[in-house]
């Protein structure tokens, strides 16, 4: 057993990429659930939007469109704030007024069917399909002062690597920020007492159909961040990357931290991924070391124990511990209403 | 333009290219001796489109020549596609078909395919084969039949999954993400006995495995109501956290199914390859399916009549519409409720082994099911057994309709026809959003 290998991996799960993207992603859930009460289960597409913002604004509307302006920092704002704002009012305008659970049935829904679109050869020229587009993080990378063959923090991160964790910790930071201060405000207030009792704030007069659009726009952009942090991370824009599974990584993250907490999702993520690389990293070297005998278990049987995982750890968060590790019951809990 | 007008123009547009997969056949008639001892080559011109339906080609040329390159005669098919040339007499002969002469959209198997050389018997009839292939020509309201009858078959399916989702939600209040990987427990499991165990003879047919899954979903159903849902309701659980529990489960179970059946797309060993035979020349359909189209209406009529005629499904229905009414009168609500996941996960896995039957069966068809499901209970209206029953029917027509291309529009294509589906779920929601059949109370 490499026990090194071990510990180096779970160090990357509590605090590198995988942490950041879904951090951001939770903490979009965060503000959706947490504060507002909407249940959000599409939250794998608006980091999709982050994703396809930017790479399809660089690398094919630039092109098809000869006066589509195609630089990277158009892209980030194309990806950061276009597409997710109009996911949020394709998902938010015929569901927000109905009750809480339609919204989850749609958010899972459109969120299928963009990747559907995405992938389809029919819109290769756009989207590049189930490949996926590459090649619009030069920019990016153009500005780290990290030497690229050189490992960093530990040797943990290679340059390029270490340059897109810094990046994604202060894009964590400056959201938490932004949260804590959100919440504060007297916005805040109307959120969460729209979470509480929405009749109530109804009759103080709030427009609470717009509120709970702009907590999903909001929210949406967080999670924008994510996906578009990933996307630079791994060089690529792909379907695949943003399957609906994805969005439940981001809503155990966000329970397991505690929903309705400034710091949950990201405490959360980060035990999260400290759990899934632990348990991915040990069986992979139980089955190297034949621990695990191969009629068990095969290396490629890994990957599907990770989502079994974060099922599991769904069922026995939502039914035993609702209001996650460290919260507390009267803050916010799955058992609200 | 006047609804009259628009009825024309329609027709005027009803010859759409059709992008035929297989189209071979031509003549295979066999050299038969003739009653007058003259010597003819001939025989029929047809070509079969992808619903089994052969196109007869009329007005087609042949000319034949003698060995020598001499032209014996010219024929021209006929409307039934018939055509034939009496020749002087046995020995070598070139047929050659005018491939100008052909309709738009037929082509040749082979490049020179159109030319053929034949020895031909004297004093008999002599048969020539032309093999085509391609494209071609169908009209949009045959193509209609096909894709509506096609619809209805998976509009059935989905129906069938989809009782279980909407009497859950209807007595429980629970949206069960996990319905969707009953459809995949059933599928698997009747795969698990047909193909992987195989036990063979009797026990080893389809009809004996999904018979067995049939039994064995709704005893995974009683069991996962007794041994999850039951303690949660009974804890008194929240809705929203009994749903993140069922969304944990599907996703649980999702991926023990990718465990163990692997990434792969899986078929059943029988009933594989059945030709399609034409229904009045309407549209094809394989003995399989027009079996299982059957089965699942009858399936969904005796769902029906039990909802309205037994105690057990009027106590269903009252439950569904107001469960502290029907608990005050005496009706055990628990009761009905472990029957509800019963009757529906028992529906839901046999559906699977349909869907597995008539499509393909995987790890996560259960989930695109359920998108499906869900399209169609939102349009029928979520938590009516006969909304559901609607909206499942009204989908799956949709879904395999969109692809039909009509004027302008060009066609779904295959990979986006769930697409579709999805779109219509979220315009329901916006014009209507209790559903056709629902109640509009009931979405507040």
């Amino acid at each position: 057993m490499d026990w090194g290998a071990i510990l180096d991996n779970v160090l990357r799960g509590l605090i590198g990429e995988s942490f950041i993207f879904i951090g951001l992603a939770a903490m979009g859930l965060n503000l959706h659930f947490g504060y507002t009460g909407l249940l959000n289960f599409g939250q794998a597409i608006f980091m999709a939007a982050g994703a396809y913002g930017l790479s399809m604004t660089v690398v094919t509307l630039s092109v098809e469109i000869s006066w589509f302006p195609g630089s990277f920092w158009f892209g980030c704002f194309m990806g950061v704030i276009v597409f997710p704002l109009i996911l949020a009012l394709i998902m938010g305008v015929p569901t927000l007024r109905l009750r809480a659970d339609y919204l989850a049935i749609v958010t899972i829904a459109v969120a299928e069917m963009f990747r559907l679109l995405a992938r389809s050869p029919t819109f290769d020229r756009w989207t590049g399909s189930s490949d996926g587009l590459t090649g619009f993080a030069d920019d990016f990378y153009a500005l780290s002062p990290f030497e690229s063959g050189n490992r960093y923090f530990f040797n943990l991160f290679i340059g390029n690597q270490m340059f897109v964790v810094i990046v994604g910790w202060i894009t964590l930071a400056l959201a938490a920020l932004l949260t804590w201060l959100l919440i504060r405000s007297p916005w805040g207030r109307v959120i969460k007492a729209i979470r509480e009792d929405e009749d109530a704030a109804l009759s103080l007069g709030k427009n609470v159909w717009s509120y709970k659009m702009q907590a999903l726009i909001l929210g949406g952009i967080f999670g924008a961040l994510g996906g578009m942090l990933r996307a630079i991370g791994t060089q690529s824009a792909q379907p695949d990357n943003f399957i609906t599974d994805i969005t439940f990584f981001a809503w155990v993250a966000l329970i397991l931290g505690g929903a309705g907490k400034v710091g949950g999702p990201i405490i959360g993520a980060s035990l999260l991924y400290g759990v899934l690389n632990f348990s991915d990293v040990l069986l992979r070297q139980l089955i190297r070391n034949d621990y695990i005998p191969e009629s068990v278990m095969e290396g490629t049987q890994v990957g599907q124990v990770r989502f079994m995982l974060i099922g599991l750890g769904l069922i026995l968060l939502a039914a035993f511990r609702p209001q996650g590790i460290f919260g507390n019951k009267e803050e916010m809990a799955l058992d609200d209403r | 333009m006047s609804y009259r007008g628009r009825t024309i123009d329609l027709r005027r547009l009803l010859v759409g290219v059709f992008a035929a997969l297989v189209a071979v056949l031509a003549i295979a008639a066999p050299t038969a001796a003739q009653d007058d001892g003259s010597t003819t080559v001939g025989g029929t011109l047809r070509v079969r489109n992808a619903e089994s339906e052969d196109l007869l080609l009329e007005g087609v040329e042949l000319t034949v020549t003698d060995a020598d390159g001499n032209e014996i005669g010219v024929a021209v098919s006929d409307d039934k596609g018939e055509w034939e040339l009496e020749v002087p007499g046995g020995g070598e002969y070139v047929i050659t078909l005018g491939i100008d002469s052909l309709p738009a959209g037929v082509t040749l198997e082979e490049e020179n395919g159109n030319v053929v050389t034949r020895t031909i018997e004297a004093g008999e009839k002599n048969g020539a084969v032309f093999r085509f292939v391609g494209e071609a020509t169908t009209s949009i309201s045959i193509q209609s039949v096909q894709l509506f009858v096609d619809g209805l078959k998976l509009g059935l399916i989905i129906a069938m999954c989809s009782i279980g989702l909407s009497l859950i939600y209807g007595t429980t209040g629970l949206v069960n993400f996990a319905h969707g990987e009953m459809v995949t427990f059933g599928a698997t499991t009747a795969y698990l006995i047909h193909v992987i165990w195989h036990p063979g003879g009797f026990f080893g047919s389809l009809i004996v495995a999904a018979l067995i899954t049939f039994v064995l979903s709704a005893v995974a159903g009683g069991l996962f109501n007794e041994g999850v849902w039951k303690p949660l309701r009974h804890r008194g659980a929240s809705l929203i956290s009994a749903l993140v529990v069922s969304i944990g489960f599907s996703i649980l179970f999702r991926y023990i199914f990718q465990f163990f059946y692997g990434a792969r797309t899986l078929f059943y060993t029988d009933y594989q390859l059945q030709e399609q035979i034409s229904v009045f020349g309407l549209f094809g359909i394989t003995p399989k399916d027009a079996i299982l189209m059957l089965l699942s209406v009858l399936i969904l009529v005796a769902v029906a009549y039990g909802l309205e005629r037994t105690r057990a499904g009027k106590a269903m229905r009252a439950v569904a519409d107001n469960r502290d009414l029907a608990e005050s009168s005496g009706i055990d609500v628990e009761n009905v409720i472990r029957g509800v996941w019963i009757v529906g996960s028992a529906l839901a896995g046999l559906g699977g082994v349909f869907f597995g039957m008539t499509e393909s069966i995987g790890w996560e068809m259960g989930f695109r099911i359920l998108l499906l499901m869900f399209a169609g209970i939102t349009l029928g209206g979520l938590g009516t057994a006969y909304g559901a029953l609607l909206g499942s029917l009204i989908i799956g027509v949709f879904i395999q309709m969109s692809t039909l291309s009509i004027g302008p529009w060009p066609g779904m294509p295959p990979e986006l026809k769930n697409v579709g589906a999805l779109i219509v779920l979220v315009v329901i929601l916006l014009v209507r959003p209790q559903g056709l059949l629902g109640k509009a109370e009931r979405i507040g």
